[in-house]
This record gives structure tokens, C-alpha cells and sequence, in this order.
């Protein structure tokens, strides 16, 4: 029996691992691809942490910055955490030898301020020279960053560190269930991808770190295919909590034809949004809410929207946002130096997720703590700031590592029955013996499309009514649908169908929150409810009941 | 169109129709998976060539598919030198076995202030998604299953110059046996980099850094001081008791 049980190998998932390991744990950490594929490669701009690198900056003002944005809906003690803990989670990376991006330090000299203002917080002066950048709703250049692959550099340094300290992997073991007993979590099930057989792994304490579930919006997300919402859909299963479904960020700037993310960066270090009539329409440096929602009226009235960076010159994009001028001409057939790229707003992150409390553990099931974008630790509220969300996966990463291993020093070592196991053995091989199902692959794209369509930047009442009824028609349907590779091992045509399940069984609380939720607040806008109704200023919490 | 695929079942070239028009070669597989054939198995992520999860070859060629776009008659098959697990795709874990084995991390770490030149120096190694193409590509591991490869070296020679690093010698004498001397510097692994790193010259610098920390070429070694032929011959070489 492992001490802690990590699910999930992405920025959360490893931070936590080596922060629970150092704590004194056996650590294992099980993810459904190889640890350096996850979604947290994709993350671009940067982390933010009130350094003053750039000119003034304090942690008070990234907390007041994270409020406001939250629109009400945070909790300011999570927030002031999370934004204080950011200095020294620079610091951290730093040591680990994450190669940030940096700027000279000409005549910083001993008795510069912001150096002795460091010094006093025990941190070291190392870090004055990481370089930072404007984000959108920040009131300072705050984002720390490595050009525009700031997600994929913290990611591949973290992964090198848990090679270092010998971090137990198991890849590609897909996650089926919690085992919860009397409401404590035991350990989970798991589907071997390889081997397409059933395992239970026993645990003291679980640490989910499994990631968002924006691939909901299939095909109208910058999201990774594998970001289904699993970790949040096992939870719900498991009899925990789930909360703030509804708030789902639509990134303003992704390429029109295929999806894929441009940087906020490129907005940060100046880039201009513009209309067919090369008119400039909204402030880029909003936050992302308002700038999707104004590119959306937009788009409504006809106009095709682009992201204009050629004013910052060639030289200066392929300085700052080189990976961006690769996929623009890619993707999209434009070299961003010379030509205007066409953009959409798209799904890009869940702000709502597993319910946490202040220790990060989930509502409903003890011992089972969640962190990173499938938890709702309640930082970012009804709308989250770029560069908040590495910053939280590394904080919080670290936080949930310790208060894992706390809470298997005193755990139970006795092991799990197999029901759980023998369960899931006996859905799966069910899944198998089915004949003539029809395929759900056509399902996930009209899933992707009614969410875009009907729960998106722009919602309605009467919309929502109708995307729940098909919604629901979907699960009716499900019964039908089916695997038509019948092959044990190594089957992705499984992994997708049992993907799809996850995403189309989280469905319904998304909308139905969206539904009950009426008022506008942050990312969730709807007609005829156009502004904040104080009697919404609470979280919707969903968790399914008990069968008796 | 139609594009060829070795399926892993058969062990054979499967045909399969494409409609007309410029896609990433990912789309195309993806489209075959949800309308033709569910059983075509390969990895993917992204699609946006920074998850380094979908290299394959295209005509002999590594490629990422959510990059490459698919031509006429083109021929797809899994990368080399990994065990093929279905299809297109392979087991990753002996490959990434390297980067343990090349202790490409900061080992001890030390105060540093890094300046913009410090970035630019190691910038373009650590845009290493870990992809394998290199190591796919790279036709040392047709004679030697244990060379450390490509972008282990690469991700070593990132630690070693990092300025942070107050151990780069631990990982220089890590990486001597089955490292840097065996590569044969054809730059195989810079041509096929779908970030455009080139681990031929980080080898190459990684060989300097060997030779400052003491280590030798092993078959220059051989060459020079294996034979007992110093002096006697006809007027080249040099007599060990010369005065040297």
C-alpha cells in the first residue's frame, strides 16, 4: 500500500509528488499518458508572482488583482495564499533550474529596495533577474515566464527533478474509480492501457491532479484531447462534491480553423485585436471574459475578428512568442509579421471543478485531496487570470503533496476489498461483449458543438433548456453506443468511448448550474440576466446522492 | 487522396482514402479512426507540437503528425528503435531510460543570477518536448541498443551549462560510456528536430567539456597509446622521454 496515491502526471500532479515524497511519503504517481504530455506543456505566458522585477509590484496587489477578476466568487483566504506563497514557488523552480526568461539587472545595487525587500523575505536575490510580463487584468508586469513556453519548461524541469528523486511512475493506467469506504478514500482502480486489464491500487491518501474538462467543447477548444474532465467525473461517482460547473473561460485568441492557443502574451506585449474594418474594437488587456465577450458581439454582427502583432516587428516575435509565429503559418497560413491572423474565442480552462476545502481535501470523501484545474480550491472564481493557473498547480501543488502525506501518517493500512475492482473488471469486459454498437465518435463532436453553440461566451435560458434536453437525449443514447475495436490491449478506441462518458456524464451539471445560475458574473453571461445579482454571489455545489 | 499505414496486427501496409485537401497528417488519422476504422491505433495530444506525444514517420522521415500535412501516396509508420505497442504506437520507457541514466538534472544547486545571454545560451535545448524523433532517427542504436542518445545529451549539456549547476561533473562522467564518444556526429537527430535543436552540436560541446574534465576519446585513446610504436619509426611520432 502506497502513503499517497497521485493521479494525474501534469504540473500538479508532479509537484505534489515531490512535495509529499520529501515530506517523508512513498509516492506513486499513475497518469493515463507519459508525464511530460499533459496539458500543463500547453500553458504559455507565464506564472505570476509579485516580484517587482519590472517596475513596482506587491503581493497585495496580485491578491487585489485576483479578487476583482473572481468577480465575488473566491475565497480571499485561498487567494492571499496562493498569491503570497508565489515569490518563494518562484524561488522553488528557480532552484529546480527552470531556465526562465530574463532581463539585465543594470545598477541593481545592494541597497536597491525591492533587492532588501527580498532579502528580508528570505528569498534570494536570484530571482530579480527572471523577466516579466503584462497579463490581461493585472495591475503590473507580473507573469513570469520562458518565451511563450513557460507551461512546457516548468513541466520538463519538474519531470527532471522526479527522475532525480527516483519519483515511483505508472503510465498509461487510465483512472476508473475512487474506492471510497464510510467516506474515506482507500485507494482507486485503474485500466492498463496496455494490457487492458483491471487494477486496484491501494492508498492511505489520493491526491487528484487530473486536469480540466474544456475538451467538452470537442473541436471548439485549445484544449488536449485527453482533458475530459475524468478525475472530476470519478469524484462525482464517488459520492464527493463538485462546484462552480458553470464557469468555464473562453480564451479570446485561438487560431479560427483548428483551435490552437495564441497567447495572451501576445496581447500582453502589445499585439491589437481588429475587425475586417481593421478597426480596434475592446482594450486587449481586459481580462479574458470581456475580451471574448466583445470579440463574440463581433463576431455576431457579421465581422471576422484578427489578432494584429506586426507593429511589434519580427525580430521582437520571435523573441517573445516563437512558438507562436510557428503555428500561426502551421495552422493558419499566416506569418504573423506580415499578415493579420484570423482568431475565435474558444474553451480554455474550467475554473469549477472538485470541491476543496482550505486543506485542498474534497468535499465528501476524506483523505482524497484535489489540485491544479480539477480542483475548485476557489482562487480564480467566475473568471481566472492568465498566469494564475501555473502559479496555482506549482502553490497548491506543493500544499496538497504535505496535507496528503499528513493525512496518511494516520490513515488505515488496511487494504481495500475488491468490489470496486471486480466491478469495473466486469463494466469492462460488458463493453466488449456488446455487438453492433453504434460509434459515439460522431456524439463527441455534437457534444462539442451544442456546448459551444448553447453553453458558451453568450448564454440563455431557453438555449440551455434545450442543450440540457439533448444532453440528456445523448445519455439515453449512450446505452446504444459502443466500442467497435474489440481489442484488449492497447485500445484507444476504449480509452475514447470511456472519455466521452466522462465528459457527457459531467455535461448536465455544467448546464444545469448555468441554468440556476441567473445572473452574469465573470465568464458565465446570459441574456435577460445581464449584470451580478448579489443573491448569486455564493457556489453552486452539485453532489449526487447516496443510494440508499 | 490515400495515404499508407504499417498496422502492427498484419505487419503490413494498409490502405486508406483520405478526402482531398491540405490537413495535418493528425486530423487525418483522427478522421480514419472515427469514420473508417476504430482500430488504427495511435497517440496524440495537443495538436499543437508541444506535448511531444505524436511522432511518427512519414516516407522514412520523423514527423510530428499534428504538424506534418499529409500528401498523396504518403507512407506512415511508428518510430524506430521502440517497441512498437500497436500501430503507431510505441513504448516510450526504454527511450526515456537515457535521461536516468544520463542524470540530466540540476544536481547541486548553486546561486546563480542569470542574465538574458544565460537564457539564450540553453534556450533552444529546453525546448525539447521529448518527442523521440531524435532518438527514432538516430542510426547509432541500429549497432548500440544502450547509447544514451540524443536528447538525453541534449538535456545534459542544458544542465551542464547552466550556470546553477554546481556539479556539471557528475553528469560529464555519466555520460562517457555509451554517450558522447559513440555518436557519430552524422546529425541525423538536428534534420529531423521538429524545434529545431541540434543535439549534433551540444555532442560536440558536451565532447569539449569531457576532454576539460579529464576524459579522453576512448578509440583516440586506443589509437594512440594502444600500439607500443612511439620513437622507433620513420621520423613521425614522439619519443615519450623526450623531455615532454
Amino acid at each position: 500500500m502506497v502513503d499517497v496515491l497521485i493521479i494525474g502526471s501534469g504540473g500538479a500532479g508532479l509537484t505534489a509528488a515531490l512535495s509529499a515524497q520529501e515530506a517523508g511519503a512513498s509516492v506513486l504517481v499513475v497518469g493515463k499518458s507519459y508525464p511530460t504530455n499533459s496539458q500543463t506543456s500547453m500553458a504559455q505566458g507565464g506564472i505570476n508572482a509579485a516580484l517587482g522585477n519590472v517596475g513596482e509590484d506587491h503581493v497585495s496587489s496580485h491578491i487585489a488583482d485576483t479578487i476583482k477578476s473572481a468577480h465575488g466568487l473566491c475565497d480571499e483566504e485561498m487567494v492571499r495564499q496562493m498569491c503570497a506563497d508565489a515569490p518563494k514557488t518562484i524561488e522553488w523552480l528557480e532552484n529546480l533550474g527552470v531556465p526562465f526568461s530574463r532581463f539585465d539587472v543594470r545598477g541593481l545595487t545592494s541597497d536597491d529596495k525591492s533587492l532588501s525587500e527580498l532579502s528580508s523575505a528570505g528569498l534570494t536575490p536570484a530571482i530579480k533577474t527572471v523577466a516579466q510580463r503584462q497579463m490581461g487584468g493585472a495591475s503590473a508586469k507580473r507573469a513570469c515566464y520562458a518565451q511563450d513556453y513557460t507551461g512546457l519548461k516548468i513541466l520538463h524541469t519538474l519531470y527532471d527533478t522526479c527522475l532525480k528523486e527516483n519519483i515511483d511512475f505508472l503510465d498509461e493506467h487510465y483512472l476508473l474509480n475512487l474506492i471510497v469506504k464510510d467516506d474515506v478514500v482507500k485507494g482507486a482502480t485503474f485500466l492498463d492501457i496496455r494490457t487492458g486489464e483491471v487494477l486496484q491500487i491501494d492508498a492511505k491518501s489520493v491526491v487528484m491532479a487530473t486536469g480540466g474538462y474544456a475538451s467538452l467543447y470537442h473541436g471548439n477548444t485549445t484544449n488536449a484531447y485527453g482533458s475530459t474532465g475524468d478525475g472530476v467525473a470519478a469524484v462525482l461517482r464517488a459520492g464527493g462534491a463538485v462546484s462552480d460547473m458553470e464557469f468555464i473561460q473562453f480564451h479570446p485568441t485561438a487560431l479560427k480553423h483548428s483551435a490552437i492557443l495564441i497567447s495572451e502574451s501576445a496581447r500582453g506585449e502589445g499585439g491589437y485585436l481588429v475587425n475586417e474594418k481593421g478597426e480596434r474594437f475592446v482594450d486587449e488587456l481586459k481580462p479574458r471574459d470581456e475580451v471574448a465577450r466583445a470579440i463574440f458581439a463581433q463576431m455576431q454582427e457579421g465581422q471576422r475578428v484578427f489578432l494584429d502583432v506586426r507593429h511589434l516587428g519580427e525580430e521582437k516575435l520571435m523573441e517573445l512568442l516563437p512558438q507562436e509565429m510557428e503555428l500561426c503559418k502551421i495552422h493558419e497560413h499566416v506569418d504573423p509579421a506580415t499578415d493579420l491572423i484570423p482568431i475565435k474565442p474558444v474553451a480554455h480552462y474550467s475554473m469549477g471543478g472538485i470541491d476543496v476545502d482550505y486543506a485542498l481535501e474534497v468535499t465528501g470523501i476524506k483523505g482524497c485531496f484535489a489540485v491544479g484545474e480539477c480542483s475548485n480550491a476557489k482562487v480564480h472564481g467566475a473568471n481566472r487570470l492568465g498566469g494564475n493557473s501555473l502559479l496555482e498547480i506549482i502553490a497548491f501543488g506543493k500544499f496538497a503533496g504535505e496535507n496528503a502525506y499528513k493525512h496518511s501518517i494516520y490513515a488505515s493500512s488496511k487494504p481495500a476489498e475488491p468490489t470496486q475492482k471486480e466491478k469495473d473488471t466486469l463494466e469492462i469486459e460488458k463493453l466488449f461483449s456488446q455487438e453492433k454498437r453504434a460509434s459515439f465518435y460522431p456524439y463527441r463532436e455534437l457534444l462539442g458543438n451544442l456546448f459551444y453553440e448553447k453553453v458558451g461566451i453568450v448564454r440563455e435560458n431557453k438555449q440551455l433548456h434545450a442543450a440540457l434536453e439533448e444532453v440528456i437525449e445523448m445519455q439515453v443514447a449512450q446505452k446504444t453506443m459502443g466500442i467497435a475495436d474489440k481489442s484488449p490491449t492497447n485500445n484507444q478506441n476504449l480509452i475514447d468511448f470511456l472519455e466521452f462518458k466522462n465528459a457527457l456524464l459531467l455535461a448536465p451539471t455544467i448546464i444545469s448550474a448555468a441554468i440556476t445560475r441567473d445572473e452574469s458574473r465573470g465568464a458565465h453571461y446570459k441574456l435577460g440576466f445581464e449584470s451580478e445579482n448579489e443573491a448569486f454571489k455564493q457556489h453552486i455545489v452539485l453532489q449526487w446522492k447516496r443510494e440508499s | 487522396m490515400q495515404i499508407k499505414i504499417l498496422r502492427s496486427e498484419t505487419n503490413s501496409h494498409q490502405l486508406y482514402t483520405l478526402p482531398a485537401g491540405e490537413i495535418p497528417l493528425l486530423n487525418a488519422l483522427t478522421y480514419i479512426k472515427e469514420t473508417q476504422d476504430a482500430s488504427l491505433t495511435f497517440s496524440a495530444g495537443c495538436r499543437a507540437s508541444v506535448c511531444g506525444t505524436c511522432a511518427v514517420r512519414v516516407n522514412g522521415r520523423e514527423e510530428l503528425s499534428c504538424s506534418y500535412k499529409v500528401k498523396p501516396g504518403d507512407l506512415i509508420e511508428p518510430l524506430q528503435y521502440h517497441p512498437v505497442l500497436r500501430d503507431l504506437k510505441v513504448d516510450k520507457h526504454k527511450a526515456k531510460e537515457t535521461l536516468l541514466k544520463s542524470t540530466a538534472w540540476l544536481h547541486e544547486s548553486q546561486e546563480a543570477s542569470l542574465t538574458h545571454d544565460d537564457e539564450k545560451f540553453t534556450e533552444k535545448q529546453t525546448d525539447c518536448i521529448l518527442c523521440d524523433s531524435c532518438y527514432s532517427a538516430c542510426p547509432v542504436y541500429a549497432v548500440n541498443p544502450d547509447f544514451l542518445g540524443p536528447f538525453a545529451l541534449t538535456r545534459a549539456y542544458r544542465y551542464t551549462s547552466d550556470k546553477r549547476e554546481g556539479d556539471a561533473k557528475t553528469i560529464i562522467d555519466n555520460i562517457q560510456s555509451n554517450g558522447v564518444w559513440d555518436c557519430t556526429l552524422c546529425g541525423e537527430c538536428t534534420a529531423v528536430c521538429p524545434k529545431g535543436i541540434d543535439p549534433k552540436m551540444d555532442i560536440t560541446m558536451l565532447r569539449g567539456s569531457s576532454l576539460q574534465h579529464g576524459h579522453s576519446d576512448p578509440s583516440f585513446a586506443q589509437q594512440s597509446f594502444g600500439t607500443l610504436d612511439f620513437g622507433g619509426g620513420g621520423g613521425f611520432g614522439f619519443d615519450p622521454n623526450a623531455g615532454f
